[in-house]
C-alpha cells in the first residue's frame, strides 16, 4: 500500500493492512492512497485529473514534522479527555481516535479566510483552527454550549443534530460568494450523517448555487452500531454525481492524502466552480462516545486490521524512513503533548461551573420581559450564586439539597452512574 | 395603535379598530386585489394586506442592502399569495431567490448567510409545510444566539401564511404558532390587518432576534388605509412597538383576546353584541404571541373582570391557555368569572367543507361570553 507523499516518497504499509475494510464489500478495492473518483456530469475532468503531490509539494521538512506533532498532541488531547470523562470530571466525551489524519490533514488545508462547520467529533479541525481545547472540554463538562468565537477562528460551533451544519455551511459559503470572499467553507459530516435530509438538501443546494463549500464526509465506517453500508447502497463518494458536483475518495488515515485532496477541493471551491464531496475513508478506533460499547456490534479483528493502519504510525514511519524524525524530536514532541495534556487536566478539574443566574443570558439579542421576570425571580430565592435559598427553613429531607437528594452540581454525571446502575 | 393607519373607526360605531372592508370576504386570492409592482402609494388609498406586505418588503430591500427574500415560487411567481410580486424584477434574482423545494434548506441556509451577515426574509409557502424545517427552526435558528453566548446573531425573518378559512386542501389551513412559542429564542407575531402587516414586516426584517412571522392568510385580502411611508420616514409613535398588544376596540363589560385572522371575528362579535345585547365588549390585538405583550389585557381584565381569549389553533397547550394561566396568575382578583377560550378544537384540520364549524366564528365568541356573565 502506498502513501501519497511529496514527488518521489513512497512508503509502504504492512501487508495486512490492505484487507478490505470491513464494511467494504469482499473483493472491493480497501481504501486507498491514490484517490478514487466520481465524474460528474458533463465530463468535467476532476479528480482523476489531479496531480495530488503537487499539492504537497511545498511542505518543507518541518511542514512534515509538524503535521505529525498535530496528530500527535490532538491524540494525547484526546486520550486525556477520555480519562478525565472516566474520572468524572467530564459527562461525556466523542473520542477522535483514528481520525486524526483526516482532521489534521483537511484542517491544516484550510487558510485565514475559510470558514470550517464542524459535527462535535471535529477535535483535531478545531486544534488546526487555533481554538482552545479545554472550551471543548468545556461542552463536554457541562459548562458551556459553545465557548469560542466561531469569526474569530474560522471555525463554527459544534453541531450535534447530525447533518444540520451542512445547510448552515450552505448558506455561509453562498454568502461568500456573495461578499467576493477569496475564502470557502468546509463541513464535516460522516456516513450516517449522509443519510440524514438535511446533508441531501444541502448537496442539493449547494450543487444548484454553486456554493464554494467542501463537503468533507469522515467515513469511519460506524454510526454508533450501524456500519456504512445500513447508511448507502452507493459508495458515499458516488452520491455527488448525482448533485451534479465531483468527489474525490480519499485515504482517511494518510494525512497527506487527506491534505493534497482537501487543498485542491478547496482552492476548486475558492476560484467559483462550486462544491466538491471529499469521502475519508478512516476508522473510529474508539467508541462512538464514552457512553457506547463497540464490543457489541464489532469485533476485535477488525479493530486489530485498523491499528495496523493507525494515521500516526503510518506517518511516523514515513518520516523515519526519510530521517525526518529521529527519537530526540519525537521524544520532545511526547513531552510537549504531556504537557498539554497536564495543563488542560488541570484546567478542567479547576474549570468553575458557570454562575447560575448566566442560565439566564443571552437568549435573546432584545430583552425579554419573561425571561428577565425569571431571572429576577431565581436571585430573589436563590442568590445571584444559586447556594441561598431555602430560607424559610433547611431543606426537608427529600428535597434536592436535602440529606437524600443528589445536590443540584454534577447532575449529568450522576445521572449517567444511575442510568448505568440501574439499568444493568 | 396605528394612529396613522386608523381612518374609519367610524364605520364600527366606536372609535378604535382598524378599518378592515368586510366586502373584502374570506374567499381565495382575487386577481383584481393583487398587489401590483412594489411602487409608491400614497397613504388615502386603501389596500390589502398583500398589498401592505409587499410594499412593507420592499421598503426593507430598500432600507438595507443585506436583506434577501428566499423561499419557493417568491421570485417569478411572486408568491402563491402574491405577497413577493415584483420584487425579483426590483432587486434582482441575487436578493429575491426562488429556492428548491426543501424547507428545511430554507432556513438553514438561511442561518449561514445570516451568520455571513445577511439579514434573509424566508418564505414558508404554508403553514402545513414549515414541519420540514422544525429542527433547523427549534433546534438551530432559535439556540445559536444562546449557545454562542451572544456571539452569534441571526436576523431572519419567517413569513408563514397560517390559519384557515379559504377552503384548502389538507396542511394549508393550520396554526402552528403554539410550536414557536414554545421555543425560547423565537420571536412570535401575527398581524390582523394592512396597516399593522407593512409596519410589522418591516419591524421583523430589522429584528436581531429570529420572528416566525404569521400572516391570516384569509385576510390578505382584506383591505386598509396604510401609511406606506418606510418606517423610518414615520413620525415617533406611528407604528406601534413590534411586540406590543394593541387595544382596537374600547369597551367595558368584558374583553375578547385575538391575534392574526381571529382579531376581525372578535370586532365583528363586538358590533353584534353591541346591537343586540347591549354589552360593550373591549377587543384586544395580541399581535406579539412571543414575548406576550399582557399589559393591555392586564389592564382591561380589572376593568371588566371578565375575559375570552380567540384562536383558531386548538386550544391545548396553546396560546390562549398561556394568556388564561398569565391572567390568573396576575389579576386574580379582578376576575369575574374563569377565563374563557374559543378556539379551534382538538382535532386534525378538518376538510374545508367542516371548516366553519372549526373556526371560531361571532356566534361562540357570543356564546363564551354569555358563559361569562352567567357565573
Amino acid at each position: 500500500m502506498q502513501l501519497l507523499t511529496p514527488t518521489g516518497h513512497r512508503i509502504t504499509v504492512p501487508e495486512e493492512a490492505r484487507s478490505p475494510g470491513p464494511d467494504l464489500p469482499t473483493g472491493a478495492d480497501p481504501p486507498v492512497s491514490k484517490p478514487r473518483r466520481a465524474d460528474p456530469p458533463g465530463g468535467e475532468p476532476t479528480a482523476a485529473d489531479i496531480d495530488l503531490p503537487a499539492h504537497v509539494a511545498d511542505l518543507t521538512a518541518d511542514d512534515l514534522v509538524g503535521l505529525y506533532r498535530d496528530m500527535t498532541l490532538v491524540r494525547r488531547l484526546d486520550e486525556e479527555a477520555t480519562s478525565l470523562q472516566r474520572q468524572g470530571e467530564l459527562g461525556l466525551w466523542a473520542s477522535l481516535r483514528g481520525q486524526e489524519a483526516a482532521q489534521v490533514g483537511s484542517g491544516r488545508a484550510l487558510g485565514p479566510h475559510d470558514m470550517a462547520f464542524p459535527s462535535y467529533r471535529e477535535h483535531g479541525v478545531a486544534w488546526c483552527r487555533g481554538v482552545d481545547p479545554a472550551a471543548i472540554l468545556a461542552i463536554f463538562r457541562g459548562a458551556s454550549l459553545g465557548g469560542w468565537a466561531p469569526a474569530e477562528h474560522g471555525f463554527a460551533l459544534y453541531s450535534i443534530v447530525v447533518g444540520s451544519q451542512t445547510l448552515h455551511a450552505t448558506g455561509y459559503a453562498m454568502g461568500m460568494a456573495r461578499d467576493g470572499s477569496d475564502g470557502a467553507a468546509i463541513v464535516y459530516f460522516g456516513d450516517g450523517a449522509s443519510s440524514e435530509g438535511d446533508v441531501n438538501e444541502a448537496f442539493g443546494w449547494a450543487g444548484v448555487f454553486g456554493a464554494p463549500l467542501v463537503f468533507f464526509c469522515q467515513n469511519n465506517q460506524w454510526a454508533i452500531s450501524e456500519p456504512t453500508r445500513r447508511q448507502s447502497r452507493t459508495e458515499i463518494f458516488h452520491r455527488a454525481s448525482g448533485f451534479g458536483f465531483p468527489s474525490v475518495r480519499v485515504d482517511g488515515n494518510d494525512v497527506l492524502a487527506c491534505l493534497a485532496v482537501t487543498r485542491w477541493a478547496l482552492a476548486r471551491a475558492r476560484s467559483g466552480r462550486g462544491p466538491v464531496l471529499v469521502e475519508a475513508v478512516t476508522y473510529r478506533m474508539g467508541a462512538h462516545t464514552t457512553a457506547d460499547d463497540p464490543t457489541r456490534y464489532r469485533s476485535a479483528a477488525e479493530l486489530d486490521a485498523w491499528r495496523r493502519r493507525d494515521p500516526l504510525d503510518r506517518m511516523r514511519a514515513y518520516l523515519s524512513a526519510d530521517g525526518l524524525l529521529d527519537e530526540d524530536r519525537e521524544r520532545r514532541i511526547a513531552l510537549e503533548a504531556d504537557t498539554l495534556a497536564h495543563d488542560l487536566r488541570a484546567r478542567c478539574t479547576t474549570m468553575p461551573d458557570p454562575a447560575p443566574t448566566s442560565l439566564f443570558d443571552h437568549v435573546q439579542v432584545a430583552d425579554n420581559e419573561l425571561v428577565s421576570t425569571q431571572r429576577a425571580a431565581f436571585t430573589a430565592q436563590f442568590g445571584a450564586d444559586g447556594e441561598d435559598g431555602w430560607r424559610d427553613g433547611p431543606p426537608g429531607p427529600n428535597r434536592p439539597n436535602g440529606p437524600n437528594g443528589n445536590g443540584r452540581k454534577g447532575g449529568l454525571v450522576a445521572g449517567e452512574a444511575r442510568v448505568s446502575e440501574e439499568a444493568w | 395603535m396605528t394612529s396613522q393607519a386608523v381612518i374609519s373607526g367610524e364605520q364600527h360605531g366606536r372609535p378604535g379598530p382598524h378599518d378592515q372592508s368586510a366586502g373584502a370576504g374570506d374567499g381565495g386570492p382575487s386577481p383584481a386585489d393583487r398587489p401590483a409592482a412594489a411602487g409608491a402609494t400614497t397613504a388615502a388609498a386603501p389596500i390589502t394586506m398583500a398589498k401592505a406586505l409587499n410594499l412593507g418588503l420592499h421598503a426593507a430591500m430598500a432600507a438595507d442592502p443585506k436583506v434577501i427574500v428566499m423561499g419557493e415560487d417568491v421570485g417569478t411567481l411572486g408568491g402563491v399569495f402574491r405577497v413577493t410580486d415584483g420584487l425579483q424584477r426590483e432587486f434582482g434574482e441575487a436578493r429575491v431567490i426562488d429556492t428548491p423545494l426543501a424547507e428545511s434548506a430554507i432556513i438553514g441556509t438561511a442561518i449561514g448567510l445570516a451568520m455571513r451577515g445577511y439579514r434573509p426574509v424566508c418564505e414558508i409557502q404554508f403553514d402545513g409545510f414549515v414541519y420540514p424545517a422544525f429542527d433547523q427552526i427549534v433546534s438551530q435558528l432559535a439556540k445559536l444566539h444562546y449557545r454562542s453566548a451572544g456571539r452569534i446573531r441571526l436576523p431572519v425573518t419567517i413569513r408563514i401564511p397560517f390559519g384557515g378559512g379559504i377552503g384548502a386542501v389538507e396542511h394549508h389551513s393550520e396554526s402552528p404558532e403554539a410550536y414557536f412559542c414554545h421555543t425560547a429564542g423565537l420571536k412570535v407575531v401575527a398581524c390582523s390587518n394592512p396597516a399593522d402587516a407593512h409596519h410589522m414586516i418591516q419591524q421583523a426584517v430589522r429584528s436581531d432576534d429570529p420572528v416566525i412571522f404569521l400572516e391570516p392568510k384569509r385576510r390578505y385580502w382584506e383591505k386598509g388605509t396604510v401609511d406606506a411611508r418606510p418606517l423610518a420616514e414615520l413620525p415617533p409613535g406611528a407604528a406601534s412597538d413590534l411586540h406590543a398588544s394593541v387595544v382596537v376596540r374600547t369597551g367595558t363589560d368584558a374583553t375578547l383576546v385575538g391575534y392574526g385572522p381571529t382579531v376581525r371575528t372578535c370586532l365583528d362579535a363586538a358590533e353584534v353584541s353591541d346591537a343586540d345585547d347591549a354589552r360593550s365588549l373591549e377587543v384586544i390585538d395580541l399581535r406579539s404571541l412571543s414575548p406576550l405583550d399582557l399589559g393591555p389585557v392586564l389592564a382591561s381584565v380589572r376593568r371588566t373582570g371578565r375575559l375570552v381569549v380567540v384562536h383558531e389553533a386548538p386550544s391545548n397547550v396553546s396560546v390562549s391557555a398561556e394568556v388564561a394561566a398569565r391572567v390568573t396568575e396576575e389579576a386574580f382578583y379582578s376576575l369575574e368569572s374563569p377565563v374563557l377560550r374559543v378556539t379551534g378544537f382538538d382535532t386534525p384540520y378538518p376538510p374545508a367543507r367542516l371548516e366553519d364549524h372549526y373556526l371560531p366564528d361571532v356566534d361562540r365568541i357570543l356564546d363564551a361570553v354569555d358563559r361569562s356573565f352567567a357565573y
